[in-house]
């Protein structure tokens, strides 16, 4: 493993992308094919699963340091990574033994059905063994959090200029059902069969936010606008008389989502279809809220009940795939044209819709339909050039979002919690509260939104005032306002303010405003109504 | 009690004086010219010859009194001397004696030897009050060795890919101590005009510190490739780098020891040198000094208190004013960069 501990160590040391590609193309040339799988596998978000729990290696960690639990928990509260504290409180290595990423991954996984001492031998014995960055490397292996600062794209671009395929196509052979287990490097990667995995699906075409004016974006008549759903991505692939369905970020959702298996009886085979996943209310004929879906995605299976309050529907806008042919490269306008023709004449009781184009002839109109994207359950609008192929990831230029502005509340923070990684030791996520007659009610938590520099300000500011402490959480007085923005407003029974927002962040630290300006909890309320 | 923790700063009934107090008071002993523990504004200062005159640099004309270490000076009824602490040059642990009760303050100490600092030097007292800046077991220094050669290995690579090598050191002490680190065969040292001061004053008594050239609106940038630019931290962030061209940057700070800062100061490299004592460092000083009595007074206070207490001291822990190295911190107004580190 000392030469992926080395490639990680390069990767950690540099921030330039350019350095991160050459570092891993040079390693994807020199590796055993079975470590380049396995680094494919990581790099790609296929960790192996955890084998030992978080609370037992806390435990042999403090155990092996010599050092009470408590202590090691609260320096894992300041370190903020359970891998990097186990790495920096076990005493160095005293052997050196030099075997193979795929090795340990494999010594890793078999530890599945092992018996807890046997587990606890075998980690202390790794620790043991493995020096320097090899035992970080290993606990981010173990504790299933591995992340390098190296993304699916960067790490297909290296490995595009390590075999000269070209990074689209080998964009498209990452993804998918596979793991290590399942293929080689040579049959992934160097001569992949497109049979072999008929639930495979393309990689998604992402858009940028629209940033200022879109009159920027040229004229009108060369771009066509959707609503844009606030729901799920999803790719649905009908090939070989039966289906797939996939989440944006690449899992792979079908049997969550049971109503969709009757597209095969509208469609024909071959159709890969690009949507959103939304919670269809059949009465009104609208998608339901966020809400809604929310309650069906955790659950692999969904009870009765749930089918019927809360239907889901593909509401397609893109077709990837027709009769089989990959039709990506063809202009957006054509490929629309031909979704149209197919989704023409399916019954209302089909699951798969078609999103309807928001016909617009000038950019200014075209913002006025944009204000009311929330009266048609929509969060904004989707510009999309009809010359346009279908990108691989997201390619500035032919995509954008134009969502709403978000709604927005001032409220005063009451609770600090030092963030985890990159965040370590810094106080990121902090609840806040409005007001309520004389009491303050918490109604939410955020933590992002504030530049790193503020992040440290406000950092030392709690640090300074903190009122009490309960864990790694500080109490501070109520003093510091914020203006947070949220994306919807639901009611809710499991918090105390009775409501949850949907994708809050802090927009502005309101230095200038005073507590007694903050927002009240009647004035939540009030949103609940209007947006709720 | 020999010393009490007031609101102005720690203070000595006996003798009526304050030790590194943080409002202005009457009469002050000084353990080191750090801002956090040299402040403004007090009619009498008392520190190390060694110390005075950085403390004179950064605070003006102050009325201040110079002391030898180990020299024995009676203030009041207290007899008071100052002993290395090994932090800076001229830091100093200020030993307090009232009627045969002894109290040491420690200041900010480190307890292994660098080529810069009088080395620490462990005194035996009653109450010991120290400084936890890195009081954590995940704290744990390479030998200096080690860490030189880190510096050198990518001062030389950074030289051998045409690029310069910057690193964000403060200007008092750890900028020096990377300049005795590094190996000035490699190439020129340039460095920022807050670390040049403080080479300058520190020179003039004696100090023995590697030739440097400070940066000026007129340097030449391509008449140095693969020099060493030591800067203050502050001054990596912000644009006064960006005339050198391409760079790599580090950082030389304790709290490099973990990723996440690192990462998110954006420098490429973290060199875990500090200042301060690590944990075995702190667990070392506290045993030597056999005290039984232990005030914790900056850093993580509670935890280390915690485990003294575990350890059968008689520990506390004490509000102060203290920062340590409050790396993270450096951008806020309570730690803006002085006025000598923002010129260019």
């Amino acid at each position: 493993m000392k030469d992926f501990a080395n490639l990680f160590t390069t990767l950690d040391q540099t921030t330039k992308t350019t350095a991160k590609t050459a570092a891993l193309s040079a390693y994807f040339k020199q590796a055993a094919p079975e470590d380049r799988l396995w680094t494919i596998a990581l790099l790609s978000g296929r960790r192996p699963k955890r084998t030992v729990t978080a609370t037992r290696l806390a435990e042999w960690a403090a155990e092996r340091a010599s050092l009470p639990d408590w202590l090691f928990r609260a320096s894992y509260d300041v370190v903020g990574d359970l891998a990097e504290t186990i790495h920096l409180m076990v005493p160095p290595a005293a052997q050196s033994v030099d075997r193979s990423l795929s090795a340990w991954v494999a010594e890793i996984r078999a530890l599945a059905t092992a018996e807890e001492a046997d587990k606890r031998s075998a980690i202390l014995s790794a620790w043991d063994q493995l020096e320097g960055a090899e035992r970080f490397v290993f606990n981010k292996l173990i504790t299933g959090g591995f992340r390098v600062g190296v993304s699916q794209k960067l790490m297909t671009r290296a490995l595009a200029s390590a075999t000269d395929i070209p990074e689209a196509e080998l964009a498209h052979r990452l993804m998918g059902n596979w793991t290590p287990d399942t293929t080689t490097y040579e049959s992934l990667i160097l001569a992949p069969d497109p049979a072999a995995d008929q639930s495979r699906p393309y990689p998604f075409c992402l858009a940028h936010g629209v940033d200022g004016d879109p009159d920027d974006l040229g004229p009108p008549e060369e771009w066509l606008a959707e609503w844009k759903w606030d729901g799920i991505r999803g790719q649905l692939i009908l090939r070989g008389g039966t289906h797939h369905l996939w989440s944006r970020g690449e899992e792979l959702i079908t049997h969550r989502f049971p109503e969709l298996a009757r597209a095969l009886d509208f469609l024909p085979d071959g159709t890969v279809l690009d949507g959103e996943i939304l919670a269809w209310d059949p009465e009104k004929q609208v998608p339901q809220s966020f809400a809604a879906l929310q309650k069906r995605i955790g659950r692999k299976t969904v009870p009765k009940k749930l089918l019927a309050e809360a239907p889901a529907v593909l509401r397609a806008y893109d077709l990837l795939e027709a009769e089989g042919v990959d039709v990506r490269a063809r202009p957006f306008a054509e490929r629309r044209a031909m979704l149209e023709t197919l989704l023409a004449d399916l019954p209302p009781e089909a699951p798969v819709h078609l999103s309807p184009v928001v016909p617009f002839t000038d950019w200014a109109t075209l913002a006025d339909v944009r204000a009311g994207a929330r009266d048609a359950q929509a969060e904004g609008l989707m510009l999309k050039r009809r010359s346009s192929p279908y990108h691989v990831g997201r390619k500035k230029g032919d995509w954008w979002k134009w969502k709403l502005e978000p709604l927005t509340i001032d409220a005063v923070m009451i609770y600090a919690q030092a963030g985890h990684g990159r965040r370590a030791n810094l106080y990121t996520d902090f609840t806040f509260a409005v007001a309520k007659d004389n009491e303050l009610v918490p109604f939410t938590k955020a933590y992002s939104g504030l530049t790193d520099a503020e992040f440290r300000k406000i950092t030392a500011w709690v640090r300074k005032n903190t009122l009490a402490r309960f864990g790694p959480v500080r109490q501070v007085p109520p003093e510091q306002v914020f203006e947070i923005g949220f994306e919807g407003i639901q009611r809710s029974t499991r918090h105390k303010s009775g409501i949850a927002l949907r994708f809050p962040r802090m927009l502005r630290w309101r230095q200038d405003k005073p507590v007694s300006e903050i927002n009240t909890h009647a004035d939540l309320l009030e949103m609940l109504e209007t947006y709720g | 009690m020999v010393l009490e923790f007031k609101d102005e700063g720690i203070y000595c009934p006996s003798g009526d004086f304050y030790i590194d107090p943080w409002r202005p008071v009457e009469r002050a002993l000084i353990t080191h010219g750090h801002a956090d523990h040299a402040r403004w504004g007090h009619r009498y200062y008392l520190a190390t010859e060694a110390a005075g005159p950085v403390m004179r640099h950064r605070l003006g004309d102050i009325a201040l009194d110079g002391i030898a270490f180990g020299e024995k000076r009676q203030i009041g009824d207290a007899i008071v001397t100052f002993h290395p602490a090994g932090h800076v040059p001229g830091s100093a642990q200020i030993r307090v004696e009232h009627r045969g009760e002894v109290w040491v303050v420690s200041g900010d100490y480190k307890t292994v030897a660098d080529r810069l600092s009088e080395p620490f030097e462990p005194v035996r007292c009653h109450a010991f009050i120290t400084e936890c800046t890195f009081g954590l077991p995940v704290f744990d220094w390479e030998d200096d060795a080690i860490l030189s050669a880190q510096l050198n290995t990518w001062w030389q690579t950074c030289r051998d890919n045409g690029q310069h090598a910057a690193i964000g050191a403060y200007s008092l002490g750890k900028a020096q101590r990377v300049m005795t680190m590094v190996d000035p065969s490699i190439g020129p040292i340039l460095t920022h005009g807050a670390v040049e001061n403080t080479n300058e004053v520190l020179r003039a008594q004696g100090v023995p510190l590697p030739a440097s050239v400070r940066v000026t609106r007129d340097t030449d940038v391509k008449a140095t490739p693969g020099a060493l630019i030591i800067a203050p931290p502050s001054a990596l962030a912000g644009s006064w780098l960006r005339k050198f061209g391409s760079v790599s940057t580090g950082i030389a700070s304790g709290w490099m020891r973990l990723r996440g800062v690192r990462r998110r100061r954006a420098a490429e490299r973290g060199f875990v040198i500090s200042d301060h004592a690590d944990w075995r460092g702190l667990n070392d000083a506290i045993r030597e000094t056999g005290a039984e009595r232990v005030f914790a007074t900056h850093g993580y206070t509670a935890t280390f208190k915690d485990w003294l207490t575990e350890q059968g001291y008689d520990a506390a822990v004490v509000e102060t004013e203290y920062e340590g190295d409050a790396l993270d911190a450096a951008d806020t107004d309570a730690d803006a960069p002085t006025e000598a580190e923002t010129v260019t």
